[in-house]
């Protein structure tokens, strides 16, 4: 378009002229965007080996490192690998996916939300014990209450921490032990809830992470995202190219959805096939679908919407989002009523794999799994850098080790020293990538 | 380096490129500002004006007040006493709000930008626009591709690459489209070439030429008298909080205004030193 974005030499002031190692800086600098311009394949390919290698791999070395894991389970125990387990693997991994991406909306923001374990339990219990006999309200009438409950505590914190201005580390951490509480309280104070204990009887609640699509509802539910996500991968690239701005090359693009096919492809033809020992128990768990389409939304909410945009301002240079006229103090409160929202919800698929909500729940590890899902995803815990996809790869890792483990027959003990190796490497891989990526600087 | 400072007289002078500016009315006038700080006098009865499409060069040993006065142009600390005024008439700036109504953008040491967004989010940080209740990426990357080639300074190769990627050459062009992308009319650097190379130094001082020539009024405070004679067509001088000097660059040099910047005042100026700026004109762009 103009020759401002062509490739090539900076224009240089005539004044002065650019000492050799100030101008080989520059191009240095200008290799990491190289991917950004590039209009046929190999030049995109190009572009990436580049940045891969000036430290900005992205979710690579993630999606690698799960793929290794996957080996090594395999290797060790052959069962690891089949419909069956895999499966199971989906529906444990929920509220661990779920909880990590409350955690990203929070993380984003450079602040943390240690109380979302407990925040989800009394989020499961609250709609648990409106759906109990012997005065059942009905199944979406007890969720929405329960996601509320969630949304109201998340507010009061989130007003705590951006009105008063208080450290959100120690007012979630009072949430942690607070909230403990009261789940205890509507546990114990609750003539539904027996022993501390509050079972699902509705049967919606339990389908949620225990009933399964059709087989055919399915396959034809996967086409159908496919094909529109495609076409909005599609729209995208024309829409910049008919506006002259540099898109992605096709091949990338048809490459992209058919990667995306594929997956779909897999998930339910592993879904799909029968798991049941005694008889027949095929079909994709309820919660696959109902985790993508809030993966989804948030996904939209983060990336193309201006509070999304503002959630990522504030957590790169919170100056520079208030002299730009962003309101901190609302975008940050809502950030904690999401977080809290989400988590409830994570919840309501917790109780709904158990069965039950009781007040053995430990949601301090879960708070602790959640943090380690989005970090281990690669989302920064220092604010601006992550993705809501962070937490479905990074809880999906964390539920790995847990099912691999717990098939090999590991002690609890070897899995928490496991998880703890699994979550510094991913954070030092992390670290020493972007060391890699600020020296070219 | 010193040959630019002919780029200075060659441009047209006083306010008449800017057309919301009457000839011969300085865009900005400051009238007798007195600021304090407890018994301390950090400004007292400063009267400057700041012409449109001209580099006006504030200068000044530390504490001399320069920041105390850009503060005070800016709404960000407002003036004990005094007046402002713009275009002509009297205002009163009490906010940064009511600055930037008026057109008047500061880019700051700190540039204010996100280092984890890239230059169109940045540009567009707080102004974003929409469509369809979503974010209109497409236009807005366009504006910011006109907005970056109209400052015609500093290439990217990717408008869509983190301004954590950028030279500090670089990052002051996007602070500055960023300024003038809201219609400023002046636009005051704090120290923009501090910290930064030699090339990089090059370019924001072609990026003040280029505002200046688009009919921008420029107010740059530098401590680099090198810069200042470089791109500044008036200079104002502060001393303890008082206006030493003030004027056009051709009855200043380097001599009498380090003498200004340390003592408060100056001796005449000689006329050997006065012929010099007229021998390069041939290295103006």
């Amino acid at each position: 378009m103009s020759s401002t974005l062509r490739p090539g030499e900076p224009t240089v002031a005539p004044a002065a002229a650019p000492s050799s190692g100030a101008a080989s800086e520059v191009i240095e600098e200008l290799t990491a965007s190289d991917a950004l311009v590039a209009e046929t394949f190999s030049e995109y390919v190009g572009g990436w080996w580049k940045r891969v290698r000036a430290g900005q791999s992205g979710i690579l070395p993630v999606l690698a490192g799960l793929v290794l894991l996957v080996i090594i389970f395999q290797v060790l125990n052959s069962n690891f690998l089949t419909a069956a387990n895999l499966t199971n693997l989906m529906t444990q991994g929920a509220p661990y996916i779920l909880l990590g991406m409350a955690e990203v909306f929070v993380l984003l923001l450079g602040e943390i939300d240690l109380s979302i374990g407990y925040v989800a339990g009394i989020s499961a219990t609250v709609t648990l014990e409106l759906a109990a006999y012997p005065h059942p309200e009905p199944w979406w009438v007890a969720i929405l209450a329960g996601l509320a409950a969630a949304a109201f505590l998340g507010l009061v914190q989130g007003t705590l921490i951006t009105r008063l201005g208080l450290p959100s580390f120690v007012v979630t951490l009072g949430g942690l032990l607070g909230f403990e509480g009261l789940m205890l309280f509507l546990l114990e104070n609750n003539s539904v809830a027996s022993g501390g204990t509050v079972g699902i009887t509705n049967n919606i609640l339990s389908d949620v992470v225990n009933g399964n699509l059709d087989p055919a509802v399915g396959w034809i539910a996967m086409i159908a995202v496919v094909a529109i996500a495609g076409f909005f991968f599609w729209r995208r690239d024309f829409l910049r190219r008919r506006a002259g701005l540099a898109a992605p090359p096709a091949a990338l693009t048809y490459l992209k959805i058919a990667a995306m096919a594929a997956a779909g492809i897999v998930v339910v033809w592993i879904c799909n096939t029968n798991r049941g020992r005694i008889s027949t128990l095929e079909g994709v768990p309820w919660v696959v679908p109902i985790t993508l389409v809030i993966l989804v939304g948030w996904t939209f909410l983060l990336g193309r919407t201006r509070y999304g945009r503002y959630i990522y301002a504030i957590g790169g240079n919170a100056e520079a989002a208030r002299r730009a006229g962003i309101s901190l103090g609302r975008i940050r409160t809502i950030a904690f009523v999401l977080t809290a929202m989400t988590a409830g919800a994570a919840g309501i698929v917790y109780a709904s794999q158990l069965g039950s909500i009781s007040n053995g729940m430990d949601g301090g590890t879960l708070v602790l799994d959640a943090v380690a899902a989005a970090v281990i995803g690669g989302t920064s815990l220092f604010g601006g850098r992550g993705k809501m996809l962070h937490a479905l790869i990074g809880g999906i890792i964390i539920a790995a080790i847990a099912n691999g483990m717990g098939l090999l027959g590991l002690s609890a003990a070897a899995q928490y020293m496991i998880t703890a190796l699994v979550l510094v490497a991913a954070v030092t891989v992390d670290a020493l990538s972007r060391r890699g990526a600020t020296s070219t600087r | 380096m010193q040959g630019a400072r002919a780029a200075s007289a060659a441009r047209a002078p006083g306010g008449a490129s800017a057309p919301a500016t009457p000839v011969g009315e300085p865009l900005l006038q400051l009238r007798a500002i007195n600021k304090s700080f407890g018994s301390v006098r950090a400004l007292s009865d400063i009267t400057m004006e700041v012409p449109a499409g001209q580099v006006t060069a504030l200068v000044g040993d530390n504490g001399a007040g320069k920041s105390t006065l850009i503060k005070a142009i800016a709404g960000i600390a407002p003036p004990d006493h005094g007046e402002i005024y713009w275009k002509g008439k009297p205002v009163r700036i009490h906010t940064p709000r009511d600055a930037s109504a008026l057109g008047i953008a500061t880019v700051f040491q700190d540039l204010a930008l996100c280092d984890n967004l890239d230059i169109v989010q940045n540009l567009y940080l707080g102004r974003e626009r929409l469509r369809a209740r979503t974010l209109d990426e497409n236009t807005m990357e366009l504006g910011a591709k006109q907005a970056l080639a109209d400052l015609s300074v500093v290439t990217v190769r990717s408008i869509r690459q983190l301004v954590a990627s950028l030279s500090g050459g670089q990052r002051q062009a996007v602070a500055v489209a960023k300024a003038v992308m809201g219609n400023a009319e002046l636009v005051i650097m704090d120290e923009p070439t501090a910290a930064l190379g030699v090339t990089q130094t090059a370019q924001v001082l072609a990026l003040i030429k280029r505002l200046a020539e688009r009919g921008i009024a420029v107010l740059v405070i530098s401590h680099n008298l090198r810069d200042v004679f470089e791109v500044a067509d008036r200079i104002a001088v502060l001393y303890l909080g008082r206006l030493a000097g003030e004027g056009p660059i051709a009855e200043f040099d380097t001599q009498n205004t380090v003498e200004m910047i340390t003592t408060g005042a100056a001796t005449p100026r000689s006329a050997a030193n006065s012929a010099a700026p007229s021998t390069d004109d041939a290295k103006d762009h």
